[in-house]
Parts: structure tokens; sequence; C-alpha cells
């Protein structure tokens, strides 16, 4: 068991830098989730703590040991690829033995932690065949088996379940959200599926083009995006965004302008704003309702309606072009070219200034979902 | 995960006329291809007479003869030749695919100073052929002193050898996945272990390929031996022959004999890899 401290992490290639200092710290035991869009370093940040890469500056900690030029093997870290990378001309068997040979166990203990791997994954009756003879989930299951039998302090997942295909994807996501619950290691685990993180993390470290934007638990970032990046990367559909202006500020309010002419008032951010800025109003779909019973009402034309069983995804185009997603009910009615009116409630809208932090407003902190 | 995929046949009636000119073709080739090997192994079952009188008739019970093998068998050198041919093509091969497949490894994996230079300066091998230095290579073994050993040819062939088998050995090894090398190394296997266990065992097809075009040449060469090793205890099979053809009488069937003897050995191996070697040749084309 061991936590894992980054401090000014810095990756160059070449001339290119792709991370520029990267602070986190992860807990023993934690599961944490890096996830962000491709080629946001998240990736080779993974790669930096498994010492597959180099460190170009800052330093790296694992259980307390300063680990910058210690090669892999010796970090008790232990990697499942995306692509699985098991060794295709040796048996499932084998594949999880062979980084063992060299760990000077002796053959009872290798054969005693390969059948136990292997009994935990389901993966016993396999143990002969090929990797080529195994499905995709099999594949991958024997790709975690050869982690676990290493029995490290650290585990680190790359994109683990992108090759599977959806249902499978699921369940073995709930596979290894059970393992952890067992194996109590530490895990770091990149995605860029927004679902995965929400459901296995207990901390989120979502980045973009080499930082990271917000650390957080899943709810956290829900419902405290640090900024306009983070508001838009977590939740689906993504959180709409509207342009507004600052028109008075007075008694702890704050009176916007918003699109159409239309005007909210909503309690002032701690910090303070100046008349004429432009800031940007964000509501999460789901937040919005139809009908005008919230502070904010908009009103505009449906350019399209997807029924997804449990709800109604409405697409809005407003007077003046901006385009808006409501999450409706099953049951509404939105024929494409109708006119459809939507309002969200003051303590569901998010606040974000001209360069895109969020602003924080005094009744926030204690603020839930509609 | 380097075999490739067969392709899916073409409907019959509109490519029936293709492949009969294709399968004509390849027929054509094969029987210009295996002709004269035909030719060589017949004739050397054959009367000397028989060899002259009707040298396309294979041997009956009447033309048939051992006479070649026998004067060639009865010289106790052709033995000698073809330990010598056999020693230096196994050790030059063997010296090929080992410090091949090491400096491919080396030259694809590991980022170091000069690794573009030493990559260019083999290739610069392939294009230039070795023979272009014959003068030089013999000034220089005369210099060393190996003038009439087996050691200047294992040399030379090992250095002829060592630009082709880094190319295709290289390229075979930049196709297997990064992180099958970084799985490995995760699991805290020493880049030796790398090498040995996980990378060759993937690209065997292509050390096959090399093989066969590696030893070929080298089993087939005469220029090296003659201008190396003409001594009597250090002579190899093609260079063994030619006292079989003189100015004035060339012993036909004791040349047949021995040139169908010298086949022998490259065709068992051939054979062996040459499963091997189709995979290797058509490996990375599908995908």
């Amino acid at each position: 068991m061991a936590d894992v401290v980054l401090k000014g992490i810095r990756k160059s290639f070449g001339a290119t830098e792709v991370l520029h200092g990267i602070d986190l710290e992860v807990k023993d035991g934690e599961f944490v989730v890096f996830v962000g869009p491709s080629g946001c370093g998240k990736s080779t940040l993974l790669r930096i703590i498994a010492g597959l890469e180099k460190i170009t500056a800052g330093e790296l900690f694992i259980g307390g040991r300063f680990v910058n030029d210690v090669p892999p093997a010796e970090r008790k870290i232990a990697m499942v690829f995306q692509s699985y990378a098991l060794y295709p001309h040796m048996s499932v068997y084998r594949n999880m033995a062979f980084g063992l040979k060299f760990a000077k166990l002796g053959k009872v203990e290798v054969d005693r932690r390969v059948r136990h791997a292997a009994e935990i994954l389901g993966l016993t009756p396999l143990l002969d065949r090929k990797p080529a003879e195994l499905s995709g989930g099999q594949r991958q299951r024997v790709a975690i088996g050869r982690a676990i039998v290493r029995e490290p302090s650290v585990f680190l997942f790359d994109e683990p379940l992108s090759n599977l295909d959806a249902a499978l994807r699921i369940n073995t996501r709930v596979e290894i959200a059970k393992l952890h619950r067992e194996l109590s290691a530490t895990t770091i685990y990149v995605t860029h599926d927004q679902i995965e993180a929400m459901t296995l993390a207990n901390k989120i470290v979502v980045m973009n083009q080499g930082r990271v934007e917000q650390v957080g638990s899943p709810l956290d970032l829900y419902h405290r995006p640090a900024n306009l990046f983070v508001a838009g990367f977590i939740g689906s559909p993504q959180m709409n965004f509207i342009a507004a202006k600052v028109e008075a500020t007075h008694s702890g309010l704050v009176i916007l302008s918003v699109v159409d002419g239309n005007e909210v008032a909503l309690p002032s951010p701690t910090l303070p704003l100046t008349l004429q800025e432009t800031v940007t109003l964000g509501i999460r779909p789901e937040h919005m309702t139809e009908g005008c019973d919230g502070a904010l009402k908009f009103e505009g034309e449906v350019e399209a309606a997807e029924h997804l069983g449990e709800a109604t995804l409405v697409y809005l185009r407003l007077a003046n072009g901006t385009r808006l997603i409501v999450r409706a009910p099953d049951d509404t009615e939105a024929a494409p070219g109708a006119r459809f009116k939507a309002s969200a409630p003051d303590r569901s809208i998010h606040l974000f200034a001209t360069d895109g932090s969020a602003l924080t407003r005094a009744r926030q902190e204690s603020r839930r979902p509609a | 995960m380097l075999g490739g995929c067969p392709q899916a046949a073409p409907p019959v009636n509109r490519h029936r006329a293709a492949r009969a000119a294709v399968h004509a073709a390849l027929i054509l080739y094969t029987l210009l291809a295996i002709g004269p090997i035909l030719l060589v192994l017949m004739n050397s079952f054959k009367a000397r007479r028989a060899i002259f009188g009707d040298p396309l008739a294979p041997p009956t019970t009447e033309t048939f003869s051992l006479v070649g093998y026998n004067s060639v068998l009865s010289k106790a050198d052709f033995t000698l030749y073809f330990v010598n041919s056999v020693t230096v093509t196994i050790v030059s091969l063997g010296a090929v695919l080992l410090s091949g497949a090491m400096a491919a490894w080396a030259l694809t994996e590991y980022r170091f100073r000069g690794n573009a230079i030493i990559a260019l300066y083999m290739a610069i091998g392939i294009m230039v052929p070795i023979r272009l230095g014959s003068v030089s290579i013999l000034k220089f073994m005369v210099d060393l002193g190996l003038v009439n050993t087996l050691t200047a040819l294992v040399l030379v062939y090992t250095a002829m050898g060592l630009p082709l088998a880094i190319l295709i050995l290289g390229e075979f090894m930049q196709q297997i996945p990064r992180d099958l090398r970084d799985a490995a190394r995760c699991d805290g296997v020493s880049e030796y272990r790398i090498f040995w266990s996980v990378i060759l065992p993937l690209i065997r097809p292509a050390v096959a390929t090399v093989a066969v075009f590696t030893m070929v040449p080298i089993w087939n060469d005469l220029w090296f031996p003659l201008i190396l090793a003409p001594g009597r205890d250090t002579q190899t099979v093609t260079l063994g022959v030619q006292q079989f053809i003189g100015q004035y009488v060339t012993d036909w069937n004791a040349v047949l004999a021995s040139l169908s003897l010298a086949i022998a050995p490259i065709l068992v191996l051939y054979v062996l890899f040459s499963r091997s070697l189709v995979r290797g040749l058509t490996a990375g084309a599908v995908k």
C-alpha cells in the first residue's frame, strides 16, 4: 500500500512541453481517475508514474520514496494497458507468471498467486489458452490478472475499457470497482470517458492541455466546477453556456442581462463584478424545465428532439442564435420547428468570469441539484 | 499476430481467365526455376555417354550410373570441402542473425547519439556491393594473417549479411506494439530478457526469412573462397568443384554429382525454413 505524490512534474518531448507542472497527491487506497480529452497529457502522466517516461522536471514519490530514477519494476506498480499487451506466444498462465519468474518467488508461490488471481477473475478454465483464442473481455481480465499477481502497491490502468463493446464495458467497470474494494490498493485510472470517471473514482483529476483543471470528488466536480472547461467536460449532455452582461449590482444581488433582453437577478458572487462585464451563465440540461417557473426564462425554436426513453432531449435555438439543450420528461411534446419555453431555477445557475473561472456565490455551497 | 489473412476468393466466373493466366505464368516460372536443378540432378545419375547423348532424358536402367558420385566421394578432399562450406555457412549465419537481431533491437528501441548515423551506415551497406572492396579486404586479411583461414570467410560473410538482416529485423521489431515492451518492463523483465523471451519469439518468421536470404549467397559464393581461402585445407564446395573442370577435359560426372551434393543441404534447410519464410514475406502486408 502506498500513496503517490507528484510535485511540479513537467514533461517535454523535444521542444514541446506536454505537462506544465503537475502537483497532485493520491492517498493510500484511493481510486483516482485522470480524465480529459485526448492529447491532454493524462496517459503521459500515468506513464511517468509507471516509470516508462522520464521526468523532465519535478519530483515523484511512491510510498514516501523518491522514485524519479527508479525503474518501473522496482516501483511496486502494475499497469494494465489499453491494448492489453499480452504476450501473444505465451499461454494465459505463462502471461501471468512471466513477470514473477524474475521476482525470485519460488515456483510454489508463483503458482499459488496465478491460480488465486485466475480464481478471482474466472480465468481458471482458460489458463492453457493463448491470447489469440480469447475474447476481448477475457483478454482484458488476463491483463488485469497479470497486474494482480504482482501484488503491487499501486495499480495503474491506461484506458482499460476502450477496446471493449458497450455491454462488456459496463460489466468490467463494475468488476474493477469490486476488485478495488477487495484489494484496496491505490489505483490510478486514465480514461476519456466521464461516466467511467464518475462511477469509479473517489477523486477525479480533470486535465486539459497538460494542466490539471480541477481535482475533486465526482459530485464536487459536477456541482462545483472550477471553470468553464470542467463544467463543459463533466456531465452529459454538456452544460449550456449563455453569454450575459452585468447590468447592476446592489444589496447582495447582481442583475444580469441575458439574451433577448431577458434579465435575471442572482445572489452576488464572492468576488466583485464590474458593470458591463461579460460573464457566462452555465446551466445543465437536466436542471432546466419546460415552462416559465424558474428565475431565468428562455423561449426558442425546437431544432430537434431526441427521445431517450426515460427522457427527451430538446435542442433549442434562441432568437440570437444561442443553442440550448433541455433534458425534459419523456412525455414532453416538442416537434421540430415548434416554439418551446424553458426555464431554470437560480440555484442551478453557474456563473463564470471572462477568463473562464467559476464565480462562487454565497449560497452556492449548500446548493443541491433540482 | 504476424500471420497474414488469406484474401477472399474473387467471384469465379469473372476471374477465371485472369486466374488461369496467373497460374500459367507461375507454372512457367516454376519450370524455369526448377528445370536446371532437375537437369543437374538427373544427369548426375547418368553415364558420361548418356549425358551428352540425350541430356534431357531421365536416367534409365541402361544409362544409370553412380560413377560421378564414386569419383567425388572417393576423393577424401570432398568431405573436407563440404565440412568447410557447412562450417562457414553455419557460423556466419549464426553471427549475422545474433548480432543482426541485437543491432536491430538497439537501433529501433533505444534512442542514443549516433543512432541515425549508424542506421544510415548500415543502409549504405545494402546498396554498395561488398565485392567492390575485394582488394582492400584481401590486403586487410593479409595484414591480419587470416588468408587461407575459414575465419576470413566468416568475417566477410558476416559483414555482407548484416545490413540486410538489420533492416528486415528492425522493420519487424518496429511492428511489435510498444505496450508489449512496456508491459514487460513493468513486470520487472530485464532488457536482455525482453529481447530473448518477448521480441525474438515474435519475430521468428522474420528471422527465418533473413536466415534463408543470408545462407544461400554464402553457400553458393565462389568469389571470396577463391581470393581469400584457396588453400587445400580451406576450400569450400563451390571451389572444390572447380578441380573437376579442366582446361581440356572436364569430368562432367563428377561436376554434376558434386553440384547435386552441394544443393542437398541448402534444399533441406530451405524446406525447414520455408513455412516461416512465407509467413515472414507476407506478414505486415495485410493489416
